[in-house]
């Protein structure tokens, strides 16, 4: 059956913020679904409250909703767009859920919409885990013994009668969230408790334990004709029991043979039919017993996946975008591969390489927080790799996790290990951790032996084996030292994935010595390419992967091009903004007639996409990758073609670090020279100083005296923190010396343990520590700009932050236009940031943040490349600073945009407000205190836009997972610092019909100023009491918290406070400032029927105002 | 690790590889046969013990072969008749809880030389390109090997299945049904299947129409196997006698041969077809069944007036399967046993069943 006529609208639901669990994957998944609807003609809705995203781009879409992922918003959407489908199996689990309730209120059938590539029906037999239970037994597949439970006292009955160890899973949840492994009865308890309060239904399963076995899962698709078809088998290398987001996991399977593979591939058909998928692609998790076989079901999912993602970067086969067709009614045999663009995608990829994924954890940002992996999700990011072999591609994804590691084994491996005796590391190397793999290593590398490591950990013999291959022959170069440099050797090595870094390091010579050797022996790099069909078809498709081979596939070129460098894996501080700045730059160059050329590690994103670039280079982001690419497209140079150049300013700080390891004749736009500038403390200061611009005064230090004496002079509280690192990390505010000395150790290190910094290179003259007056409750604002080779410079937006200064710029909230700054103040600030751009010399983005108390503008920090915030002034302006800088970036003059239309002729006039709030991931870590500090701990953004800044936040609010209430009781308890002006705020609920409640000084205050408090909460922080605050908030009685934390020194009383908001999903705003906004958002919110917007809409109207 | 010697591949092009020694291939020995690449991504001890591959030096474009080991039970045949393999990487340890024993030790024991550490997705391209190639590898100088590599034979014009058909009759299942099948190289996953329903007598491939018949088969199956169809011009007149008398199934060489019995055309395709993945469209339900395949040979388009086509393949057109309705006999070029690959296509035999007992049943 061929496209659907009877639709012509369809609304698409985006999987809104960036969170553990459901990251950049969905847009990646969702713009290809969006650009496929376009260009099969019909009108594409689309709703999603990430700014951030590629697929809340306007021309992704011909009506995009960047408003609150909520059922009243979805409506208000529905009714006002009258949509005939709704495709929900693109926005992962958000966009099931929220369909599911939508069809619950009947919303569909009242309104005339259909929801198409999965019916409610299917989506309710795979989530609800008894439903998927029963429906799986009928067709005589296995799942683990278990039953469900709604209280605790089921629970019990049910794992006694299944016996330990028990897993339990909450239904209807997001990355394995509440759900452990309990090994007795006593752990069981605390789990099955948590258990029930994280579902959103109270009821959780209680299964047999299977950790320890193999676990699989299958990438299927089926069309509407039935046909299915398998695109990808994974394999986890982290046995069962740890999540296969937080697994390293392998394409294709390795270890089954084909009789239990195509048994494997029979039961995922037979599980997708019984479902009732009728199109679209699916994920089936398999569990397999490795002593005897027995195959056990554990999950599917009727939606793209990360693990689609995945599939569709490992093969080539664009998963969404076919599950899109599909779902309007085309057949698998109906569309044509677009890599070979003969045969159909009817057929089963093959592949001819091995892909590794690897993910990325924060929990060195998340005090607090255990290190150990289990069945929930906690990783922030992965990175993929591409090799011939595993060993090569388990290696490459070692160094694209940008953790200071060359590869699988070098100095650092040794070094974890080193404390350890043999049976010591064999403990060790079975709790799953995050370094669990270096342990692994560690232990082969000393020769425990393979069979001694599997029983510890379970890991498939095989891949220890393989791991084997690698730390033996690390031994022998070892061994070997200077002689290693001969052609066997080298060519061994590097088809074994060894970096030059690595090697230099095991022969004990400079790396340039290394690569030196290599090309007089003719050991360079081929580039091979991913076909979905092992070469048997030509492909078309330049998606490229680098490994030791005798043939190169790059093909030449005519044609002027450029290299985009991309953001590598996310993480907290660094995230999908920057894959949205590096596509677009792509986009844009493209369109202006450039080829173009992408390098990145990340399988989610869209800059990793075969066709968002001319050419992919599915690479790590180092120096030896990405010159060894460079080489390699000027050789591919013929005619007209030239490698005109490498951006290395739009994919955060990953690729600005990179500046340094290029040649500075090749780097686009700003000069690595002013990079440094900007970076550079000492120099910064007297280019401000001339300038006559204010800056907190402060210093650089690279031992504790010197810090003791700046702090001194500067007076505390003072910041304390690295020079070149991202997102605040391992900063602080101190407010004494006692602990600025405590500060200074943890970076610098001691005798027992190595500093914070180690492994970004540690404490050296010129990667110095800073020490800043810190400004107290200053207001923070973000200036974005673009400056050209001509000298203009175009203020992108200027942002006025919500949280004080303090609150790292990633974490708080912000609103354009600025809401309490004076225009004669936003007028200096533009005026500085446009002063900076010049004096940096600055050709493309710059972004500037500023303090402003009492009136006096400070700089804190002048960042020349794109930054966070960039793709959220782009939503809230129309104006596509990312594309503008990349043509900037590539010689043209602001002027000339203007004239073509990028540039608006005259400044953007807001007609609405735009806020942008962060999304934080504590309820993911329940020892994790929630305070908002100088370190960036949020994973991603949402947006909301109104006529009102009490509106737009209300809507950021709701679209941040914390609905504001609209009556209700709210609950008090101020810093003594906070309480004047927590007055006006307690009496502003007050007038909005809110009750009070507070703990007995904040009580106090209150009551002295006239302000009704109806109940009094034991004083925080006096344990013995201090339960009562806690019952309170778990009564249910509260329906907001305010509670901002006292006195200075370490932040942490309330914490419990906070922990409990968290636990029982109570709004919990901790600061006043976010306090204020939301009195005035409940105010407007009453006041207003809610109204939604289209960014086309917002765009038009503020063009023409 | 022990360091494998160093030993080229060379195609009777004069192209080379390097690699490194590995199975049976001895310090100075040399293996040639006609170089073919399987894309399939599991079943390499299938493939390798699959007769159809008889003449041939198989490149296999997974680069690991060998992960899981090798177990008795998923022999294909009761040797190896391949003359070679090439692989990007031979494991030194497998890990499966099936596992017998190593890929290696089997490829020792059957005297299977072997090349590994090959630039297999290089030999893959240039086989795309120029055609499956006679080929040699050994461990000798590279002169020698290229030598060896331009006097290798082709599969053009040999009657292979005559070599590995069975010297002996023999009998397999005890099913209601009987079923006389002719050995032109036959899987056991094939036997397995017809055991499902059938008594199976297996008989020679030089065994005559008259001894088939005498038999009193239900029905008559021609099987896989090696070598140009065009050469078995006997078996075709033997096939000829026999198509209307009996429900026939024929699979890959046998439908090959079936519609050459029915003056049918056959041709060599530049490189054949050899893998897990290829999708085949039933003509008479639409549905699309992913399939096992392995030949160099098909039949021409157009060039059987009696029967008709009933599955082809999307990614070439080729034709997959042919049906002579009032003979009851039909044939496809694909694999419905699987081993190794997909079971989509194993209703197949089902049909064969079926059209079996009905005429049973009807007839005697
Ligand atoms: N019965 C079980 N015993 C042990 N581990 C399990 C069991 N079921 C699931 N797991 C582990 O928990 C992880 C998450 O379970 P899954 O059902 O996939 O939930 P999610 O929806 O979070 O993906 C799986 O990846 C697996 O490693
Ligand atoms: N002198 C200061 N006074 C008050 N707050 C500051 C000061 N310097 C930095 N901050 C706070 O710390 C946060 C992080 O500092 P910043 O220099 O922006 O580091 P990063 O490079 O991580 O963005 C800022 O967003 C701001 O809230
Ligand atoms: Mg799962
Ligand atoms: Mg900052």
């Amino acid at each position: 059956m061929p496209r659907r006529d009877d639709l012509s609208s369809i609304l698409v639901i985006g999987s809104g913020p960036i969170v553990i669990g459901q990251a950049c994957e969905f847009d990646y998944s969702g713009t290809q679904a969006c650009r496929v609807l376009t260009q099969e003609g019909y009108r594409v809705i689309l709703a999603n409250s990430n700014p951030a995203t590629i697929m809340t781009d306007p021309a992704t879409a011909d009506a995009t909703y960047v408003e609150p992922l909520d059922v009243d918003v979805l409506t208000a959407i529905i009714e006002r767009e009258r949509p005939d489908a709704i495709l929900p199996t693109l926005g992962g689990q958000t966009a099931l859920n929220l369909t599911m309730e939508l069809a619950r209120r009947g919303v569909p059938e009242a309104l005339g919409v259909e929801i198409i590539g999965a019916r409610p029906e299917a989506i309710e037999t795979a989530e609800d885990r008894d439903k998927f239970k029963q429906a799986m037994t009928e067709i005589g597949l296995i799942v683990p013994r278990s039953g469900f439970a709604h209280s605790l006292e089921e629970a019990v009955v049910i794992a006694r009668e299944i016996g330990f160890p028990i897993m339990v899973r909450p239904s209807y949840i997001l990355g394995g969230q509440g759900t452990g492994i309990a090994p007795d009865e006593q752990a069981f308890l605390r789990l099955a408790a948590e258990g029930l309060v994280a579902s959103p239904v109270g009821e959780i399963l209680v299964e047999r334990s299977i950790a320890g076995w193999k676990e699989y899962e299958l990438e299927v698709m089926r069309d509407s004709a039935d046909n299915c078809v398998v695109i990808c088998s994974i394999e986890n290398l982290d046995p069962m029991g740890v999540h296969t987001g937080d697994s390293i996991t392998v394409a294709p399977a390795q270890t089954l043979s084909d009789v239990e593979y195509q048994e494997m591939r029979d039961d995922s058909f037979a599980c997708l039919r019984r479902v009732g998928v009728e199109t679209g692609g699916s994920n089936v998790q398999f569990a397999v017993n490795p002593w005897t076989g027995e195959r056990i079901v554990i999950e599917m999912n009727p939606r793209v996946s990360r693990s689609s993602a995945l599939a569709s970067k490992a093969t080539g086969f664009p998963i969404a975008k076919i599950a899109a067709r599909l779902a309007v009614g085309y057949r698998l045999d109906e569309i044509t591969n677009d890599i070979t663009m003969a045969t159909p995608a009817s057929f089963e990829p093959t592949i001819d390489y091995v892909v590794t994924k690897v993910p990325r954890w924060a929990f060195e940002k998340l005090p607090g927080a255990e290190p150990h992996l289990g069945t929930r999700m906690q990783s922030v990011g992965e990175v993929m790799a591409i090799g011939r072999t595993f060993p090569e591609s388990l290696q490459k994804a070692m160094r694209s996790l940008e953790q200071g590691r060359t590869g699988l084994v070098d100095r650092d491996e040794e070094s974890l290990a080193a404390g350890f005796s043999d049976s010591e590391l064999l403990i060790a190397c079975d709790q799953a951790t995050p370094d669990r793999l270096f342990l692994v290593a560690a232990a082969l590398r000393r020769g425990l032996g393979v069979e001694a490591v599997h029983q510890a950990t379970l890991i498939d013999r095989w891949f220890l084996s393989q791991i084997e291959i690698i730390t033996d022959a690390a031994e022998e170069f070892v061994a070997l030292g200077a002689d290693g440099l001969t052609r066997d050797t080298l060519r061994q090595a590097k088809r074994l994935g060894f970096s030059d870094a690595q090697l230099a390091e095991m022969f004990g010579v400079a790396e340039t010595e290394v690569f030196a050797a290599r090309e007089a022996a003719g050991v360079t790099v081929t580039y091979k390419t991913v076909d979905t069909c092992a070469a048997e078809f030509e492909a078309f498709t330049p998606y490229h992967f680098g490994t030791y081979e005798e043939e190169d596939e790059i093909r030449p070129s005519g044609r002027p091009r450029v290299i985009i460098l991309g953001s590598g894996p996310n993480r907290i501080g660094q995230g999908i903004e920057f894959d949205y700045c590096c596509v677009h730059a792509s986009m844009t160059l493209r369109a202006a007639g450039f080829e173009t050329i992408m390098i990145n590690c990340n399988p989610e994103t869209v800059s990793t996409d075969y066709d968002t670039s001319d050419r992919l280079y599915f690479e790590p982001l180092t120096g030896e990758d990405v010159r060894a690419i460079i080489a390699a497209e000027q050789r591919a140079s013929e005619g007209d073609g030239e490698l005109l150049g490498v951006i290395v300013s739009l994919g955060g700080q990953t690729p600005l670090k990179l500046a340094h390891e290029i040649d500075p004749g090749l780097i686009l736009g700003t000069s690595p020279a002013s990079i440094d500038l900007a970076e550079d403390r000492k120099r910064f200061n007297d280019l401000l100083a001339a300038r006559g611009m204010a800056q907190p005064p402060g210093g650089t230090a690279t031992t504790f005296d010197g810090a003791k004496k700046i702090a001194a002079d500067i007076g505390y509280p003072v910041l304390v923190r690295p020079s070149y690192v991202l997102g605040g990390r391992a900063m602080e505010i101190v407010y004494d010396e006692p602990n600025l000395t405590r500060a200074m150790t943890t970076l610098l290190g001691d005798d027992d343990h190595e500093g914070a910094l180690a492994r970004e290179g540690g404490v050296t003259e010129d990667r110095p520590i800073l020490i800043d007056r810190f400004l107290e409750e200053a207001i923070e604002v973000d200036v974005d700009a673009v400056r050209d080779a001509s000298g203009e410079v175009l203020i992108g937006g200027v942002m006025e932050h919500v949280e004080e200064a303090g609150v790292h710029s990633g974490d708080s909230a912000c609103a354009l236009p600025p809401q309490t700054l004076g225009d004669d103040i936003v007028l200096t600030l533009e005026r500085w940031a446009a002063e900076l751009a010049d004096a940096l010399d600055v050709v493309g983005l710059l972004n500037v943040q500023f303090a402003v108390k009492d009136g006096e503008a400070y700089v804190i920090e002048a960042n020349p490349r794109a930054s966070r915030t960039v793709p959220f002034v782009a939503k809230a302006t129309g104006v596509p600073l990312a594309a503008v800088a990349a043509r900037v970036m590539t010689g043209s003059t602001l002027a000339q945009l203007r004239d073509e239309g990028m540039v608006p002729r005259d400044r953007v006039r807001p007609t609405h407000v735009s806020v942008k709030e962060a999304v934080l991931p504590f309820s993911r870590f329940p020892g994790v205190d929630t305070i908002l500090g100088p370190e960036m701990r949020s994973t991603g953004e949402v947006m909301g836009v109104d006529r009102t800044f009490g509106l737009a936040f209300a809507k950021s609010q709701m679209a941040a997972g914390s609905r504001l209430p609209s009556t209700g009781a709210v609950f008090l308890s101020l810093a003594d610092r906070d309480k004047g002006a927590g007055a006006e705020v307690a009496r502003a609920f007050v007038e909005l019909g809110f009750a009070l409640m507070a703990t007995m000084g904040t009580a106090g205050y209150l009551r002295d100023n006239g302000i009704p408090v109806e109940k009094l909460v034991a004083k925080v922080g006096d344990e013995a009491l201090a339960a009562d605050a806690v019952e309170l908030i778990a009564s249910g009685d509260v329906q907001l918290v305010i509670n901002t934390p006292r006195g200075h020194g370490p932040r942490a009383d309330g914490a419990h406070i906070r922990a409990a908001c968290i636990e029982h999903a109570i709004p919990c705003l901790t600061t006043l400032a976010a306090a204020r906004a939301a009195a005035q958002g409940i105010g407007d919110w009453a006041s207003h029927p809610l109204e939604v917007i289209t960014l086309q809409e917002l765009h038009a109207a503020q063009a023409t105002a | 690790m022990t360091k494998r010697t160093t030993a080229h591949l060379a195609l009777s092009d004069g192209t080379t590889f390097e690699g490194e020694a590995a199975g049976a291939l001895l310090e100075g020995g040399v293996a040639t046969g006609e170089a073919v690449f399987n894309t399939a991504l599991s079943g390499y001890q299938e493939v390798i013990t699959d007769p159809s591959y008889a003449g041939q030096v198989v490149a296999f474009t997974y680069p690991h072969i060998g992960n899981y080991g090798v177990t008795d039970l998923d022999d294909e045949s009761r040797g190896v008749f391949l003359s070679g393999v090439i692989v990007r990487d031979l494991p030194p340890l497998h890990s499966s809880w099936r596992a017998q024993g190593g890929l290696e030790d089997l490829l020792i024991a059957q005297g299977v030389g072997a090349i590994t550490g090959i630039d297999t997705r290089r030999l893959t391209r240039h086989l795309r390109n120029a055609g499956a190639l006679p080929c040699a590898l050994g461990t000798g100088p590279r002169e020698d090997i290229i030598e060896a590599a331009q006097h290798a034979a082709s599969t053009d014009g040999q009657a292979l299945a005559m070599d590995v058909s069975t010297p002996t009759a023999y009998q397999v299942g005890s099913g209601a049904l009987r079923v006389v099948a002719l050995d032109l190289g036959i899987k056991s996953t094939i036997l397995a299947h017809l055991a499902r329903f059938a008594t199976v007598e297996v008989v020679p491939a030089t065994t005559t129409a008259d001894e088939i018949l005498s038999l009193d088969p239900d029905g008559i199956f021609l099987s896989n196997g090696p070598g140009d169809p065009g050469a078995l011009d006997a078996v075709a007149r033997t096939v000829a006698d026999l198509v209307g008398t009996r429900p026939l199934l024929g699979i890959c060489l046998g439908h090959q041969v079936l519609a050459s019995a029915l003056g049918g055309a056959t041709f060599k395709l530049p490189f054949g077809h050899h893998g897990s993945n290829h999708p085949v469209k039933n003509l008479a339900t639409g549905q699309i069944e992913i399939t096992a395949q392995n030949h160099n040979y098909a039949v021409v388009e157009g060039s059987i007036l009696g029967a008709t086509v009933t599955h082809v393949n999307l990614n070439d057109g080729i034709i997959e399967g042919i049906a002579v309705e009032s003979a009851g006999a039909f044939s496809v070029q694909h694999h419905p046993e699987a081993g190794p690959g997909p079971h989509d296509a194993s209703y197949l035999f089902d049909t064969f069943a079926q059209a079996m007992a009905t005429t049973s049943k009807a007839g005697r």
